[in-house]
């Protein structure tokens, strides 16, 4: 059931905890006591200590993981709902692209699934091609192409059937920093182009102020919300780094987690 | 590119054969010359080097242009042992064949059902452990009551040897993908039979060529060892029972006859190698 109030958040997190292996030797509290709203069209970043659970909190808006008490909606649905409907496309750190597929049906995979026609298809991909900027590598295997290049190709496949939603898991946490400051920008294009709603899980500060309206910071054991900082650059370039006002939200964000790490 | 990867075969085909006639050779003619002994020793040889244990390797292929009857018929050997191949190989083929389908619905099954994979595992080891001698009266007397050709029985007990690499090393690979790959197609709530075919059998050929190679080679010792065990009248390995027993006689054709099974075994082996090429080596994947 769609409801038409909610519809306007991308994501609504209500009262969410997550504990693993409930009731044995080895349970873990990952999350605690978690709200948070994200506005469609929005670019949040989760940022936070190793062990804050923000790659639990990210799965579990995908459902990925089932929270053991709360509940996530997306779109006005339950986050299962949301997967059943396929709202939302997964971004992870590694790209995970299947090494037997050239790269154009590596990104037609989840419209292939969808009952897509050939033509349909091709046409879809091609476009990705082009908005990940490599038109020229279509015919190429996966282990062909470059880090960044692949993650590149993952990003086109996670945008294929252009969901609202976009879920990315420490997606530049393997690439060099050249590559990466490179990747950050392509996002952000693909991002204003697209307008689709992006939450962004990272261990980088600056790569956090850099990209996102608003910073989650999460603290460890079990995972909460510390605080969220606003961050508003306008539009980002290769400039923006310079900036003295990236610079300050980039200390305000390693104040929050240096506050988080001293707790934890 | 690919005509030198042939000829590049080809020559250390010849190569390693050379090598061998020549290994063979100067052994025999060592011991010849020392009474069996190694050279300025009172040590046997481990092999006696006498025309009987050890024929020259010109006399064997000399042998393999020497006349033999095949029912009413006189034919060089090399075409007799030719055409008894092309029997032991469909043998062979069709229970390589069983074998991969078994093999392969075993090893999903084990996927689907982790109850299955602790309740099958063992007795798929344990099968491997029955000698084919005292299975193969077995298959072949059960095999007749349903009035199957012995020709089927040999490919069963040829399956019987095929299945057990493909199931381990396919479940092996059906398990490989990562949780990423997996998480990937949860994210698209794909339903399980989806996942096994986009995913988890294409990520399982890397694992499934090498054992499909020793699988299409253990298919031919199956076909070879129910024929002599079953007592077929055709087929290499009846052949190779009866140059058995007429071994002091014509010691040549025996080995002449082990060569024709050796080159079969090189033949379906080569095979699957090449299907490996095409299926798998061309997308640049890590063969394991």
């Amino acid at each position: 059931m769609s409801n038409p109030v909610l519809a306007e958040k991308a994501v609504v997190i209500d009262g969410v905890a997550k504990v693993f292996n409930e009731g044995g030797d080895s349970e873990v509290a990952a999350l605690s006591g978690i709200d948070l709203t994200v506005e469609a069209g929005e670019f949040i970043s989760l940022i936070g200590p190793s062990g804050c659970g923000k790659s639990t909190l990210l799965r579990l808006v995908g459902d990925l993981l089932a929270p053991t008490t709360g509940e996530v909606m997306v779109f006005g649905k339950s986050a299962h709902e949301a997967r059943l409907d396929q709202d939302y496309g997964m971004v992870f750190q590694h790209p995970g692209l299947f090494d037997w597929r050239r790269v154009l049906a590596n990104i037609e995979l989840p419209l292939e699934l969808r009952g897509w026609s050939k033509d349909e298809r091709s046409a879809r991909s091609a476009e990705m091609l082009g908005l990940v900027r490599l038109e020229d590598f279509g015919g190429h295997y996966p282990r062909q192409l470059s880090g960044g290049m692949q993650q590149r190709v993952s990003i086109a496949r996670a945008l294929s059937f252009q969901p609202k939603l976009l879920l990315m898991d420490e997606p530049f946490g393997a690439l060099d920093e050249m590559t990466r400051e490179h990747m950050q920008l392509e996002l952000l294009r693909i991002w204003r182009e697209t307008q689709t709603t992006v939450v962004f899980v990272t261990h980088s500060v600056p790569e956090s102020a850099f990209l996102s309206n608003r910073v989650v910071v999460l603290s460890p054991r079990p995972g909460r919300i510390h605080s969220v900082v606003d961050v508003d650059l306008g539009d980002r370039s290769d400039d923006t780094r310079q900036d003295p006002a990236f610079f300050e939200k980039a200390t305000e964000i390693r104040e929050a987690l240096r506050a988080v790490e001293g707790n934890g | 590119m690919k005509g030198g990867r042939i000829l590049r075969v080809l020559v250390a085909t010849a190569i390693a054969l050379l090598l061998v006639v020549g290994i063979w050779e100067g052994y025999k003619w060592v011991g010849q010359q020392t009474g069996d002994y190694w050279p300025g020793t009172s040590i046997d040889l481990p092999a006696s080097t006498d025309d009987l244990t050890m024929p020259h390797a010109m006399d064997i292929a000399d042998e393999l242009f020497e006349e033999v009857r095949d029912g009413r018929a006189r034919l060089p050997l090399y075409l007799f042992l030719l055409k008894k191949g092309w029997f032991t190989l469909q043998e062979a083929a069709i229970g390589f064949t069983l074998g991969l389908t078994v093999g392969l619905g075993l090893a999903i099954l084990m996927l689907r059902w982790r109850v299955a994979e602790r309740g099958l595992l063992p007795w798929i080891n344990v099968s491997q452990t029955i000698p084919l001698i005292a299975l193969a009266p077995i298959v072949v007397t059960w095999g007749r009551q349903q009035d199957l050709p012995d020709m089927l029985s040999i490919s069963l007990i040829a399956a019987y040897l095929t299945f057990f690499p493909v199931a381990v090393s396919a479940l092996r690979g059906l398990q490989s993908p990562d949780s990423d790959h997996v998480e990937l197609m949860r994210s698209y709530a794909a339903p399980w039979w989806t996942v096994l075919v986009k995913l988890r059998l294409p990520a399982a050929r890397v694992y499934l060529f090498p054992a499909l190679k020793i699988a299409a080679t253990l298919s031919v010792v199956g076909a070879i060892v129910g024929e002599i065990s079953i007592g077929t009248k055709t087929g290499l390995g009846r052949a190779i029972l009866e140059y058995a027993q007429r071994y002091a006689v014509s010691p040549e054709r025996l080995y002449a006859s082990v060569i024709g099974a050796a080159v079969l075994g090189l033949l379906v082996f080569g095979l699957v190698s090449l299907a490996e090429w095409i299926v798998v080596r061309r997308t640049g994947e890590v063969t394991s």
